[in-house]
């Protein structure tokens, strides 16, 4: 009985209307969430599991030692090794294949390379008009590294403490 | 029978066993590292340390220490634990824990013990040693800083391939294992030291960086490299041949395979035949399966059936044999002949042509002579065991041959024939032996057979067989070491020249025969013969040179086949990868043939083809039975032929150990190592 009284004097005095209107105005006023992309970006943690990339030491030499950890650990199957003894006979790959629409970016072939050479960097926007273009090569790759180094570099000393 | 407790559990042991022994009866694991079944102990890499009562109150090495009545084993104690973590610490402080460039990674003991027993972390932040690289030949990579000086590869290269290239030196931190003056190694069964290697210290040199273990699909088979029909392990990727590994066959192979076993198979991707091909014009076309056949159906209803000629090769298995004889024989050819190099073997009674005190068996063998045989090339598999018996003193061996070096002491008898039908009078030490022995047994060669006075020289051996009792009750020393892994079906199914008709070696001759039919025969000179020549085979080798139609065949990793070795234990061969382009399974092409040619074959699987030739010759379904592990007593006098007996010496059958067939002559891997056998011996001459 209590209760409808109350009800009916609220409704009455329209004080919903004047908190849903209040709530309206207030963000009315208050700054805009919703940001403009491609110009503006939400905020990207060093974690972040985008497009793949080979990466190189800093005297150029490439750092994957074809040991075939992240080919055996990818839950899709998406990476495809070959190799064999280079000319210094070092231990390298012939071939390095993603095939990135198979790809979970799960990130487990970066937990398991030992020399962090196969990372996957902060890239999201690498759509293409073709299925074959997302077939990623050996070249594909370590230039995606050459390309996102500085930013790959920075997130994995970010994320080194909480490793 | 003695009675020791293994942790707390009474376990019966034959007094003799090492504590090690005992505990694995009790089923307990005891990692090692330097201790193997088949070599000596060394107890030189302490993981097995165990604590034993009675006894000082510390761990001890298990594999050196004989159990003993009433022993009390400990392998789970917190001490056999400390003592474990302590000695695996001490084995990772020189060890550069370079896994993942590691070709042992994934089949490592090293890395499985040290997940196993290991500390999780190492305390040890001094430098680390390194060592030289050794050079050890084309089949060895070494990566000396991984070595943790268990000495396996020492004590097998000294004491079972019996040639001492591989030592220890220094001591202390600068120990390190070399090999003699740096040379390669030379011995056939070398490439064993990668297997045992518990490291990642001797790897594989062809199969450098080629795949990891646990992307290899693996298939349980039979190596046809020689007649001994060694148990392998063929590892494949993607409808390659990557590698090939022992497996374990005490009967057989023990848990050895030869250099030319292992590394043959790089020749399965080269100089391979994957489309048929028809000569037009003196030039070699390709063809359709169609049109070869056609070719081949034209040139054998125009010819008459003595015309035609049917010879096969080294490497077949029962089965396309058997297509081959059966199509054939319906077509009234009787000019068959398995027998490429002119071998007398044949007729008689089956035991005549079989290794008859079976492979395993030899060991009770107490004096052995063999007859133009070299054990050492053409089974050196086999070669093993009679190193193995001459180390152990029980048995004494004679030569009627070469007098090369055979990793054993023996009595040199003679060069030639002459020695053989002499013997009985001459040479009266070795023969007293003879005449004493228990279970003498006699080895003949297909250097012996394989020439023009092979029936007479197999009649002379047969005749000593008899005068020195070699077959008798219960014993069965009568044995002929093949060369081929397809001679003794070959024998079996009767594929020889019936009545009146023409041998291997006459089929040749111009002029002879003007169809011939090459079941992958390439040991044999074709060029003489002006005969229209077919060749079913898989390589661009001396067969399909000459020939006018070629039909692709598969390799013995390419297909389900039976092979039956020296001792007549038939053994299933199975298919790893799919034949090459084009190319079938040969009993198929056979039966496809036979539809052209109008003699259809009553078979469509290989399953019908399995029960045509179980019913037709029952000892092809005798699967892994040696019929000599049974002894039988046979007729020596029906074995071999009358004739004259020419002075020559014998030679061995195999010449070069690397080159001895189509595929191993396509490989990579055998040249090299042809090359290095060759150099060698040049500065051995000078």
């Amino acid at each position: 009985m209590m209760s409808r009284i109350t009800q009916a004097v609220k409704g009455v005095a329209l004080l919903d209307f004047a908190g849903a209107f209040g709530l309206a105005m207030k963000y009315l006023v208050a700054p805009k969430k919703t940001v403009i992309y491609p110009n503006e970006r939400g905020p990207q943690s060093p974690r972040f599991r985008g497009e793949h990339a080979l990466r190189r030491y800093p005297n150029g030499e490439e750092r994957c030692i074809a040991c075939k950890l992240c080919e055996a650990i990818c839950p899709a199957q998406a990476i495809t090794i070959e190799a064999e003894p280079r000319e210094d006979g070092s231990r390298r790959t012939t071939r390095y294949d993603i095939d990135m629409v198979k790809c979970i970016y799960c990130g487990l072939c970066q937990e398991a390379c030992p020399v962090d050479a196969i990372v996957e960097g902060p890239n999201i926007e690498f759509a293409v008009e073709t299925r074959e273009e997302l077939y990623y090569d050996k070249e594909k790759l370590l230039d995606n590294g050459d390309r996102w180094e500085r930013l790959i570099a920075k997130n994995l000393e970010l994320d080194a403490p909480y490793r | 029978m003695a009675i020791a407790k293994v942790n707390g559990v009474e376990v019966e042991f034959e007094p003799g066993m090492t504590v090690l022994q005992v505990a694995e009866l009790a089923g307990e694991e005891i990692p090692r590292f330097c201790y193997h079944e088949r070599l000596s102990i060394a107890g030189n890499c302490r993981m097995c340390l165990v604590e034993v009562k009675p006894g000082p109150p510390k761990p001890q090495a298990s594999c050196a220490l004989p159990a003993a009545e009433g022993q009390e084993i400990f392998t789970k104690t917190p001490m056999v634990k400390k003592a474990r973590e302590g000695v695996m610490e001490f084995l990772l402080i020189n060890h550069p824990l370079d896994c993942p460039i590691c070709d042992q990674g994934g089949e490592c003991d090293l890395q499985d013990q040290a997940v196993g027993y290991g500390r999780d972390e190492s305390r040890y932040d001094e430098n680390k040693r390194a060592v030289e690289e050794k050079a050890m030949g084309p089949l060895i990579k070494t990566v000396m800083t991984r070595c943790i000086q268990c000495t396996r590869c020492v004590r097998f290269i000294t004491e079972v391939a019996g040639s001492p290239e591989i030592g220890l030196i220094s001591r202390g931190e600068d120990v390190e294992i070399t090999t003699y003056l740096g040379a390669a190694v030379t011995s056939e069964l070398s490439a064993n030291v990668i297997d045992l290697c518990p490291v990642g210290a001797l790897t594989s040199k062809p199969y450098a960086f080629e795949a990891r273990p646990w992307e290899l699909k693996k298939t349980e088979s039979i190596d046809v490299m020689d007649a001994l029909g060694s148990s392998i392990r063929v590892d494949a990727r993607a409808n390659a041949v990557l590698r090939v590994l022992p497996r374990i066959n005490e009967d057989v192979n023990e848990e050895w395979i030869s250099d030319k076993t292992r590394y043959a198979v790089d020749g399965l991707q080269r100089q391979r035949l994957d489309r048929p091909y028809v000569r037009v014009d003196g030039k070699l076309k390709p063809a359709t399966w169609n049109e070869a056949f056609a070719a081949v159906a034209a040139k054998i209803k125009a010819t008459a059936p003595e015309r035609i000629g049917v010879i096969a090769g080294d490497l077949q298995d029962a089965e396309s044999l058997k297509a081959t004889k059966d199509l054939f024989t319906a077509l009234g050819v009787k000019n068959l002949d398995a027998r490429q190099d002119g071998s007398a073997l044949g007729a008689g009674p089956r035991e005549s042509w079989l290794f008859n005190s079976t492979i395993a068996g030899i060991e009770d063998a107490d004096v052995v002579l063999f007859v133009g045989a070299n054990p050492r090339l053409e089974a050196p598999v086999l070669n093993a065991r009679f190193r193995k018996q001459w180390i152990a003193g029980k048995t004494r061996f004679g030569v009627i041959g070469e007098q090369a070096d055979l990793t054993f002491g023996y009595d040199y008898l003679g060069a030639g024939a002459k020695t053989l039908s002499g013997l009985a009078k001459a040479k009266a030490d070795f023969v007293a032996a003879l005449k004493a022995a228990e279970r003498p047994a006699i080895i003949v060669g297909q250097g012996a057979l394989s020439r023009a006075d092979g029936a007479a020289i197999l009649k002379a051996a047969a005749g000593l067989a008899k005068t020195f009792n070699v077959v008798r009750e219960g014993w069965n020393g009568w044995n002929v070491l093949h060369t081929a892994a397809a001679r003794v079906a070959g024998l079996d199914l009767g594929f020889v020249p019936g009545e009146g008709a023409l041998a291997a070696g006459d089929m040749l001759k111009p002029g002879a025969v003007d169809v011939l039919f090459l079941l992958g025969a390439d040991e044999c000179e074709t060029a003489a013969s002006d005969a229209f020549k077919i060749y079913l085979g898989t390589h661009g080798d001396a067969g399909a040179h000459k020939a006018d139609v070629i039909l692709p065949g598969a390799a013995y990793t390419e297909k389900n086949g039976l092979y039956v070795n020296t001792e007549g234990r038939v053994q299933i061969g199975k298919r790893a990868v799919f034949p090459k382009g084009e190319a079938k399974e040969d009993w198929s092409i056979l039966r496809a043939l036979s539809e052209v040619l109008g003699h259809k074959l009553p078979y469509d699987s290989l399953d019908q083809l399995r029960a045509k030739l179980f019913a037709d010759h029952p000892t092809f379904g005798q699967i892994d039975f040696a019929p000599g592990s049974v002894p039988t007593v046979f007729d020596l006098a029906t074995v071999g032929g009358e004739g004259e007996v020419s002075d020559a010496p014998f030679e061995s059958a195999v010449k070069a150990f690397h080159l001895t067939n189509p595929i191993a002559r396509a490989s990579v891997t055998m040249a090299e190592c042809a090359a290095n056998v060759s150099a060698a011996s040049k500065i051995a001459a000078e």
